[in-house]
């Protein structure tokens, strides 16, 4: 029983956690918060990749949708939290739907260059059109009411209330990887006309991809204004996207567990860095570009020796013992390499099996 | 004229993935003899080939010319003078027919190009007449001229062609044979992998058979086309 | 009328820079199927280059040489090094590494040369030329832009028409596996491609850095045009790079002068997203949009 399965690790992660929140520090407890924020929406992006087959740089367009949806029912309607949080998570949900079908015919690079679009326009648009609406540069203020029992500690309450997010995605996404659609997508990321040619709905099973991962962008948007406290075209850069899609990488594209390392480190590195920086010596305009230079390090040397990552590393070193509430590994190819002397696949007609 | 050579393939072994196409197959051919390779689709000859040019890499088996191993990468065994002629002729239709020949000649010593290349439409004729039109323009027949005339600009001792009568006519397909039998009388050495046995063994001195990946026969010319029931399981004649 | 001349002849030189983004892509994408997201950056690290020679030496013409060579060596090291090796795994995976190289060059970019906004001198007077008294919108150091493109990309045509290299590169680019049987050697081919690239993206960046002055972002805009002029052209033709961005530069020209100029980004954005979504494969193109 998957669902089950699913169901108890959550729950055992989330009584983790829970005690984790109450022997740290409110510091611990808000970046607790912000990692769980960033796992629901690297987990759609490393499902969107990893199972679908379809690059996006342009995640952090969704959760711009999410933050912003929050931002304004809270301020306008009187909504309950969690209803806000769901229609914020539609909102994005509907714009993945468009831009799945805008997108559908795209692939490689071309999906790429249009995702990265996106990742642009979206931050663009918001700071520079409506700012009635939305706030200009400047942005809108979150402000969400705690409730009694943890009025003393509003971190703790975010802590609580994003994991509880995270967690519900990803068992959602879980059950979704192993369900007949997370098959249908492997099957369509590996190879597309035969996909196609065995009846598979190929367009509809893309957008479907979009869909998900738009909406856990926009679930994971949403969690972030609140712990925030604001949503502005500042948060949503194209650095977001980036950073995202280096969190999937580096975890592990295709795996709910690796989300959750890119997540980790998402988080935690680049505060690590720029502090070391700083004792260095080095100004703040040069450290401010650390994290910046790192990801785009992390994102080749990860590419070129560690295509799966860490979740990957993890199943290497320890075979099957590595959680299985995660969605299996995408199959990208290099892994094969570990059978004795088999010569690679030729990934396109244009690779030929002898390497350069 | 070049010098003698031979080409030896042994115990071959190489496929896609989990399958394996080569099963220990073992080939040779020397100077001024045409060994035919052949058998049903799927037998595994072109992928023989493929594994010999160094398009393809064996899991098991060894390729040596005159004694020596050869080196991995196609572009090392075109250099060592073995031309590859792959099966769907592998004209570059985006390039002039002269260009296409041009780009044989890359491996000759830019002093014996301009002859060479005379020689070649010496005896190509159809090409000369058609050397600033597209490759796309050339007709089945012509294509396989046009590949054939380029792999001999190389400067090869072996040759190695892949069906080179697929989808011709049969009047082509009887030119085409006839070429590979003068290359074989000027001494070069061939390794012609066909579909089409009757014609193959019509002009080879040797033949092997493949099955699903293995050698089923391997004999002289003569003493396979006399073999009814050999032709009549692997061969449809 | 005056108008209309002045914003087509300015249309023509900024559309020449974008096609020398679109001639790099172009020319990296055939050979290799990769489309290298890292270009406007490596032609940002260059220009930087270029900056330091200019203002240490003072002569403009050696920075500018300084910059062509740097990108050639660029290009050439970031092949062999970064793209040679993944070529060998799925084609996402060389998407996710130019991605990576392109902030890893802007974030480097900024941890040597810093934020600040620098100026970058022109190699000649930015005053529009006046014939009598008919103004043709345009300077000599935009005549010298379109030019210095031009004589780029005919010296290229030169090469792939004329020369064994060229017709090397051409077969590599149309079908590698048979001019590795013919004894190209392929993997040198493409360093060269890439080299090249890296030329033409640093001539870019010379050209176009004195509008736009130098800090570490200033070629994504740039980027985004000579993508969206490659793929106009289609990803498989150098004549299409040209000619897409021609028309690119030429559209967007007359909708800045004669609509207004905040919409300009909108416009460009519009057609990439248009061209992305009807024709993929671009107006030249013969091969049909590849994917992963």
């Amino acid at each position: 029983m998957t669902l089950l399965r699913h169901l108890i690790a959550a729950v055992v992660v989330a009584a983790i956690v829970a005690a984790l929140s109450y022997r740290v520090g409110a510091y611990r407890d808000y970046q607790i918060a912000e990692v769980s924020a960033y796992v629901t929406a690297v987990a759609g992006l490393t499902v969107l990749i990893g199972l679908s087959g379809q690059i996006s740089i342009g995640n952090g367009a969704f959760m711009a949708i999410g933050g912003y949806a929050t931002a304004l029912l809270l301020l306008h309607q009187h909504w309950p939290l969690a209803a806000v949080i769901a229609a914020s998570t539609a909102a994005a949900a509907a714009a993945g739907g468009l831009v799945g079908v805008a997108a559908a015919r795209l692939r490689g690079p071309y999906l790429a260059g249009a995702t990265l679009l996106l990742a642009v326009a979206i931050p663009v648009s918001i700071a520079d059109h409506w700012a009635g609406l939305f706030g200009g540069d400047q942005g809108l203020t979150v402000s969400v009411s705690t409730p009694a029992a943890l009025a003393a500690e509003p971190t703790r309450y975010y802590a609580w209330l994003t994991t509880g997010v995270a967690l519900i995605s990803l068992v959602l996404l879980a059950n979704l990887g192993r369900s007949r659609v997370g098959r249908s997508w492997r099957a369509l990321r590996d190879d597309e006309v035969a996909a196609a040619l065995s009846g598979l709905n190929v367009a509809r099973l893309q957008v479907l991809a979009f869909v998900v991962s738009a909406a856990s962008g926009g679930a994971g948007g949403a969690l972030l204004a609140v712990v925030t406290g604001i949503a502005s075209p500042g948060a949503y850069t194209l650095t977001l996207s980036v950073g995202l899609l280096v969190a999937a990488v580096v975890g592990g594209l295709g795996s709910l567990a690796g989300a959750v390392w890119g997540s980790l480190l998402y988080v935690f590195v680049p505060t690590y860095l720029s502090n070391v920086a700083a004792s260095h010596g080095l100004n703040s305009g040069a450290s401010s570009n650390i994290p910046i230079a790192v990801y785009g390090l992390v994102l080749v040397v990860v590419m070129l020796a560690f295509p799966s990552g860490i979740q990957g590393a993890l199943r290497r070193l320890f075979g099957s013992v590595a959680p299985s509430a995660a969605v299996p590994l995408s199959s990208l190819r290099s892994l094969r390499r570990r059978r004795p002397a088999s010569p690679h696949q030729p990934a396109s007609p244009h690779q030929e099996e002898s390497t350069l | 004229m070049a010098e003698r050579a031979e080409l030896v393939a042994e115990q071959l072994t190489a496929g896609y993935g989990s399958v394996n196409a080569l099963d220990q197959v073992s080939v040779s051919v020397a100077s001024g003899s045409i060994t035919a390779v052949l058998g049903a689709n799927g037998a595994g000859k072109t992928t023989l080939l493929r594994t010999i040019s160094g398009m393809l890499r064996p899991r098991s088996g060894r390729v040596t010319l005159d004694g020596a191993a050869l080196r991995r990468r196609p572009e090392d065994v075109a250099r060592a003078g073995i031309a590859h002629v792959p099966e769907g002729q592998g004209v570059i239709t985006e390039l002039t027919v002269e260009e296409n020949l041009r780009l044989g000649l890359l491996l000759r010593p830019p002093g014996q190009r301009a002859a060479a290349l005379a020689d070649a439409y010496q005896r190509f004729k159809a090409l000369a007449d058609r050397r600033r039109q597209l490759a796309a323009a050339l007709s089945g027949g012509e294509r396989q001229m046009l590949a054939i005339a380029r792999a001999l600009l190389t400067g090869p001792r072996v040759l190695l062609l892949d069906e080179p009568s697929l989808g011709l006519a049969p009047k082509i397909v009887a030119q085409v044979m006839a070429l590979v039998r003068e290359l074989r009388d000027e001494g070069m050495a061939v390794l012609l992998v066909e579909q089409n046995a009757r014609g193959a063994l019509s002009i080879a001195d040797h033949g092997v058979v493949l099955n699903v990946g293995r050698v089923v026969a391997d004999a002289d010319a003569a003493a396979l086309a006399a073999d009814v029931s050999l032709r009549r399981h692997y061969l449809g004649f | 009328m005056q108008e209309f001349v002045e914003f087509t002849l300015l249309g023509v030189s900024s559309g020449l820079v974008y096609a020398a983004i679109a001639l790099s892509l172009v020319l990296i994408w055939r050979g290799t199927r990769v489309l290298n997201f890292a270009q406007g950056a490596m032609a940002m690290l260059t220009t930087y280059v270029a900056l330091e020679v200019i203002n240490g030496t003072g002569s403009y013409w050696l920075g500018f040489v300084v910059a062509l060579a740097a990108g050639l060596v660029l290009g050439a090291v970031l092949e062999r090094g970064v793209v040679r090796p993944v070529m060998a795994k799925p084609p996402m995976n060389a998407v996710i590494v130019t991605i990576g190289l392109l902030i890893l060059i802007e974030g480097i970019a900024g941890i040597i040369f810093g934020a600040q906004y620098r100026s970058f001198p022109a190699a000649y007077s930015v005053s529009g030329i006046k014939v009598g008294s008919f103004s043709l919108g345009i300077s000599p150091d935009d005549v010298f832009v379109a030019a210095a493109v031009l004589a780029a990309a005919a010296v290229l045509w030169l090469i792939f028409q004329y020369t064994a290299l060229g017709l090397r590169m051409r077969a590599t680019a149309f079908n590698p596996g048979v001019a590795r049987l013919l004894g190209v050697r392929v993997g040198r081919v493409l360093t060269v491609g890439w080299a090249l690239a890296g030329l033409f993206g640093a001539l870019a960046g010379v050209l176009v850095s004195p509008t736009t002055f130098v800090y570490p972002n200033s070629m994504d805009a740039i980027f985004v045009l000579g993508f969206t002029a490659a793929v106009i052209g289609g990803l498989d033709s150098p004549l299409g790079a040209v000619i897409g961005g021609l028309i690119l530069g030429i559209a967007l020209s007359y909708v800045g002068g004669y609509l207004s100029s905040d919409l300009v980004n909108l416009f460009g954005l519009a057609v990439l997203v248009l061209v992305l979504m009807l024709r993929p494969s671009g107006l030249l193109s013969r091969a049909a949009a590849r994917r992963v």
